[in-house]
């Protein structure tokens, strides 16, 4: 049921919109789409020796996809740029519904209720998708 | 004479599925449930099944009778002229393909296509790489601002280099239908084809081909009662006559030798390989079943549901409809964006209510530009829809408001 799937702390993430925006002049930069739903999200990093100094996205998706991209902004920053993999397979272990799945990365538990709903995976990941593209794009430079 | 949807609804094995289905069916646009006798048509064929226009042995002569059978009733659901004007493929995108590769292949550089804002991607795409291919022009029709395709427009954008006008004959968006008339009498003026695309007309009864005057016309099954993976291209025969294959290979030929091939006349030369056979019969049986229904009755019945959900849509603060106001110039379809609030995450809640509503950008993304919008929400209607239907929406999107704010 969807009752649990917007939960209260699932709507303020979302309406809290972290880091929105675009950076100046970013290490790198994604842009992904949903071909499935036409959400897209645009992410801008700064990474300083391994380390994500700066994270913005800039989303145009769903509740999840949003409350989504603003957790990923709201932690990206501080950590080093290889978290965002061990953050992407937390996720889509915990999608999977593989328990302690989101300990490596604060409050992706929020987004369990999102595991029985297989249509949704794709709002919730593509935001981190979008940011392990951008950390794989400043690896190549 | 009277309709009652509850007793269509005995036709329809979905209803009776012990698996208990959604209650309230409203994505009849994308598709829509199948009807009991064309199920039980395919079973048959596929329980003693054999090829179709191939053998001899009585299974094969069987087949290839009920082959036939769904051309002529695919003809008669569309008043072709003739069986032979009707060709089974696999669905309306790719009946537009066959016509954007087959009559496309006609068109030189500088000859014009018209299509419009409004149209579905299965009616842009393929002239687009039309485009591509052989240098045409493509050349879009302007909308109004409530998304009907702008018919005022023709004596601009349509020239002496137009060979195709191709447009929806509904749009699967804001259900508005479009005045043909208009656009055949452009075309004529300067010699040019007519084609429609009528995936979302086709559901709400039987189509005149004769009297829209055009000259290629296209649907899919799965829309029409009828199974998935079929669909029809009727072509006047004049219109096919002259068109090389679309795809090719066995079936669809007259003679071959080892450097070259002559082709057999149309149906066949636009039905390579071994077609879907248990598709078209189901198909044919499905547009038999419609043909018998009181369309009259029917479209009274959908009008009042149309009305019905437009009223109360209307109470909902921050609800665009898009689409014409006037409910008689358009089929029961309806989409509407609500400020704030993503398609899905509507979706999402309505299915919590027994409601399957779709929502996305429709394929239909530069109609969603015209509207400034990314997607919306869309109900659409079949025959066998209720008051409870429609109940059922509106008190769903009360609570999806409640709980996505």
């Amino acid at each position: 049921m969807s009752q649990d799937l917007y939960h209260q702390a699932i709507k303020e993430l979302a309406q809290t919109a972290s880091g929105v925006g675009r950076l100046t002049s970013p290490t790198a930069s994604a842009r992904l789409d949903n071909a499935l739903c036409g959400d897209r999200v645009t992410v801008d990093l700064n990474i300083e020796q391994g380390r994500i100094t700066a994270l913005t996205e800039e989303t145009k998706g769903c509740l999840l996809c949003r409350a989504a991209a603003a957790l990923l902004a709201r932690q990206a920053p501080g950590r080093a740029a290889a978290d965002i993999a061990t953050a992407l397979t937390a996720l889509q272990a915990l999608l999977r519904g593989e328990a302690g799945a989101a300990a490596s990365w604060p409050d992706l538990s929020l987004f369990t209720p999102v595991s029985p709903h297989k249509s949704r995976h794709g709002c919730v990941l593509l935001p981190f998708q979008a940011a392990q593209r951008a950390v794989e794009a400043a690896d190549a430079r | 004479m009277s309709f009652d949807p509850l007793a269509l609804r005995r036709e329809f094995p979905f209803f009776a599925a012990a698996d208990k289905p959604p209650r309230h069916y409203l994505d009849n646009a994308a598709t829509s449930q199948i009807h009991g006798s064309a199920l039980a048509s395919m079973i048959d064929h596929e329980t003693r099944r054999a090829n179709v226009m191939r053998g001899n042995h009585a299974l094969a002569a069987r087949a290839t009778e009920a082959y036939a059978t769904a051309r002529q009733q695919s003809a008669r659901f569309l008043h072709a002229a003739s069986a032979d004007e009707i060709i089974f493929t696999a669905g309306a995108t790719t009946a537009l393909n066959l016509v954007a590769a087959a009559f496309g292949a006609t068109l030189s550089a500088g000859d014009e296509v018209v299509v419009s804002l409004a149209e579905h991607h299965s009616n842009l795409v393929p002239w687009q790489q039309l485009r591509q291919r052989r240098g045409i022009v493509l050349k879009f029709l302007p909308l109004t601002g409530d998304g009907r395709i702008d018919t005022n427009a023709l004596t601009d954008v349509v020239t002496p280099r137009c060979r195709l006008i191709a447009l929806t004959h509904c749009s699967n968006v804001t259900g508005a239908q479009t005045d043909v008339t208009a656009v055949t009498a452009a075309a004529r003026a300067v010699g040019a084809r007519v084609l429609l695309d009528g995936a979302q007309r086709a559901p709400h009864g039987p189509v005149d081909v004769a009297a829209l005057g055009v000259d290629f016309y296209v649907f899919s099954g799965h829309k029409c009662y009828g199974p998935g993976g079929i669909g029809v291209l009727w072509g006047r025969a004049e219109a096919l006559q002259g068109l090389p294959p679309f795809l090719t290979g066995g079936g669809m030929v007259g003679e071959v030798f080892p450097e070259h091939s002559a082709f057999a006349p149309p149906p066949r030369r636009f039905e390579a390989g071994t077609p879907p056979i248990a598709a078209a019969i189901g198909l044919g049986v499905a547009l038999t079943a419609l043909m018998d229904w009181p369309w009259p009755a029917i479209h009274d019945h959908q009008q009042a549901l149309l009305n019905r959900l437009l009223h109360g849509l209307a109470d909902i603060p921050g609800l665009c409809l898009l689409g014409p106001r006037d409910t008689a110039a358009r089929c029961p379809v309806v989409s509407f964006a609500i400020a704030d609030l993503h398609p899905h995450d509507i979706c999402q809640v309505l299915d919590d209510h027994g409601v399957a509503l779709r929502g996305g950008h429709l394929c239909a993304q530069p109609l969603m530009r015209h509207f400034g919008i990314d997607g919306a929400n869309r109900a659409s209607l079949a025959p066998y829809n209720t008051n409870d239907d429609i109940d059922a929406l509106l008190t769903g999107l009360d609570d999806a408001i409640r709980r996505l704010r």
